[in-house]
């Protein structure tokens, strides 16, 4: 089945504040026990919205008028921390199918871009103004436009970046690079043989 | 010819194409897995009817999830041992090697690989965990993955990967006494910050990599990630060439010499270019403890706790998280600071020759009552190693829970967590919110030597005034 071209995303919008953003936040190691992605929505930022008799904690992924946003705006250098997959899939568990922020560490970003979730880096003072403005219109869509690079959101056109490859292969329907990797079979033997491994 | 980078030459010898998206698909030589990352991949392969390409390039072992204070399983969380389960039907379904706890040879993947000799100069490795890159320690491009990358190379030995800027981070001149490796790479990162490597690969060079021992470029090379980039290596030179001669994977009898004459051919040439480079004075580095909530808030130890009003504008909110969260006072000497638990182990810290530079300073010493020390040895084999030379009873003598291999605190993934706000001198790699298993547990990284002090006075102390021997 050919990929999804993913030239925008919209939906409403959540702020969750904070710089270096790791993936122990997003999702706690605790969690990872499984065999399958499965239900990681439920645990996404499970430490910060829960405290440890289990009970909800004021944060913005708690607020019932965010509930159900789809897109989130954090600070710098988010997803910075483990490869694992875990924390990406449970983002799009939990609904997310776009996030802005200052930028993301290397690894978050390619294991999004591999679920098809667009990752764009927005300046300091866009994603001040931003967040005032999701905060005040909780239930009005936002938009984060890949092909034009910004974000639109009620009058606000906001400038974002990506990196031009990764923004390629969405555009493309190109974002899961397996179909293209098991293309060049014999190619792969070769470099294989060529190499001098004993 | 132009002279190259050790990366550049790395990257050129495996890549098979340019793909569409503008990434190289790149042949990966090793692959490792674990029971984390691994499951879904393998889930993926079934649904797709995919077969596992290579299966002799892939080897596996269990550790993020293994209790090391319980053997027998079914092991008491049900969901650990369906993850022990699942990783043991899917290797033995595609044909992948496990070293499982039963071999004698289990133990934390990065220090399995090497150990095992199948880490070796000019590869390409991956394994879904970030830490992967402790293997460019060896002169491999070594790098972590998420669990689609685990798929892809599962099914075709190749995955796409944008290739990375190098910078060159030169150590020259002499460590201070009381001064290691991982103060050596907690100073990197102190100073260039945890995103500072953000599409780099770094390569450690310079008469202080010269002279280290592999375990000490490892401990290095395993925190490359904490500061962004997502490989670092050290060039190949006899120092790893003795390191690897004579391990199980490594090369025999004739193909011994071949071997070794083509991985030197991958070390950076004169003259080579750069991206960047960093050089860093040896003297300058201290005895580095981190206070904060990331890698990068670390100071030496003689420091004071850092004060908000004194750090630069865009460092001021995160600070002052960081302060609330470790509950600490700026101003106040690091020193002095009281820990509940003392942890050394993880594939930063937990080998050989980390167990027998901390045995020998606690010769005689007691840990402080009240201080929950626990030593974890990072495989099965260093585990026997160390108990051959007795350092398990130096540990023992002197109050710490020898435990069996696995990641044990490093991730509270296993039954080893802190509880509440308890505070833990750890040699691990990261001091994330949690991330020792109590959403409001602190974790404080240093040396595994630095930790023995903590554990010995029950707070945060200059190692070199504890054991003056």
């Amino acid at each position: 089945m050919p990929l999804a071209k993913i030239n925008q995303v919209s939906g409403t919008a959540v702020y969750v504040p904070g710089d270096d953003i790791d993936t122990d936040r997003i999702i706690p190691a605790r969690f990872m026990k499984c065999v399958t992605f499965d239900g990681l929505g439920e645990y996404l930022f499970h430490d910060v919205r829960f405290d440890e008799q289990g009970r909800k904690k004021d944060h913005s992924l708690n607020d019932d008028k965010f509930v159900d946003s789809s897109i989130m705006l954090s600070g710098k250098n988010f997803g910075c921390g483990s490869s694992r997959e875990h924390a990406p899939q449970s983002l799009y568990r939990a609904g997310f199918r776009a996030i802005i922020a200052g930028n993301f560490a290397e690894i978050f970003f390619g294991n999004s871009i591999n679920l098809g979730i667009p990752c764009v880096g927005m300046d300091a003072e866009d994603r001040a103004s931003l967040a005032q403005w999701i905060e005040a219109n909780a239930e009005t869509q936002v938009t984060v436009d890949v092909d034009l690079l910004q974000v639109r959101a009620g009058n606000l056109t906001l400038p974002c970046k990506m990196r031009a490859g990764a923004r390629d292969s969405l555009l493309n329907g190109a974002w899961d690079p397996l179909d293209e990797l098991l293309s060049v079979s014999s190619e792969v033997d070769q470099v294989a043989k060529q190499l001098n491994y004993v | 010819m132009t002279p190259k980078n050790l990366f550049q030459k790395v990257w050129e010898a495996h890549s098979v194409k340019a793909l569409s998206n503008g990434q190289t698909q790149l042949f990966v030589g090793r692959h490792l897995i674990h029971e984390v990352t691994s499951p879904q991949a393998f889930g993926m392969l079934r649904e797709k009817g995919l077969p596992v390409r290579y299966p002799e390039r892939t080897f596996a072992t269990v550790d993020h999830i293994v209790p090391t204070n319980e053997s027998s399983e079914p092991y008491s969380d049900p969901l650990a041992d369906a993850m022990i389960k699942e990783l043991r039907k899917n290797c033995e379904d595609f044909g992948v090697t496990f070293f499982d706890v039963s071999t004698g040879k289990q133990g934390i993947v990065h220090v399995v690989g090497p150990e095992q000799g199948l880490t070796q100069p000019g590869m390409t490795i991956a394994c879904g965990d970030s830490h992967t890159s402790t293997h460019g320690a060896f002169g491999a491009i070594a790098f972590g993955i998420g669990t689609s990358q685990v798929r892809d190379l599962l099914a075709t030995q190749t995955m796409a990967l944008g290739k990375l800027k190098v910078r060159r981070i030169e150590v020259n001149g002499d460590l201070a006494p009381g001064v290691y490796a991982k103060d050596v790479i907690l100073h990197i990162i102190r100073k260039l910050g945890v995103n500072g490597g953000t599409g780099y690969a770094y390569e450690y060079a310079g008469d202080v990599f010269d002279r280290f021992t592999m375990e000490e470029r490892m401990t290095v090379c395993n925190m490359s990630i904490e500061g962004g980039a997502r490989a670092g290596y050290v060039n190949p030179d006899e120092t790893t060439f003795e390191y690897i001669k004579g391990r199980p994977y490594a090369p025999k009898g004739d193909d011994w010499e071949k071997a070794v004459e083509n991985w030197r051919s991958f070390a950076s040439d004169e003259g080579c270019d750069y991206d960047d480079i960093i050089s860093i004075r040896a003297q300058e580095i201290p005895p580095t403890v981190t206070w904060g909530i990331n890698p990068g808030q670390a100071i030496g130890v003689d420091e004071s706790i850092p004060s908000p009003d004194k750090v630069a504008e865009d460092e001021k909110a995160g600070t002052v998280e960081a302060l609330e969260y470790m509950k600490l006072t700026p101003g106040i000497p690091l020193e002095g600071t009281p820990i509940d638990v003392a942890f050394v182990g993880s594939c930063t810290n937990g080998r050989i020759s980390d167990l027998e530079e901390v045995a020998k300073h606690l010769n005689g010493q007691k840990v402080k009552d009240g201080v929950h020390a626990i030593v974890v040895p990072g495989s099965q084999i260093v585990s026997q190693m160390a108990v051959e030379k007795g350092l398990d009873k130096v540990f023992i003598n002197a109050g710490f829970e020898w435990r069996a291999a696995g990641c044990s605190m490093c991730l509270a993934m296993n039954p080893d967590k802190l509880i509440g706000d308890q505070l833990c001198a750890s040699s691990s790699n990261r001091n994330f919110k949690g991330r020792q298993g109590s959403p409001t547990g602190r974790t404080m990284l240093m040396s595994p030597v630095m930790v023995a002090a903590a554990a010995i006075t029950g707070q945060i102390t200059d190692a070199r005034k504890v054991f003056q021997n």
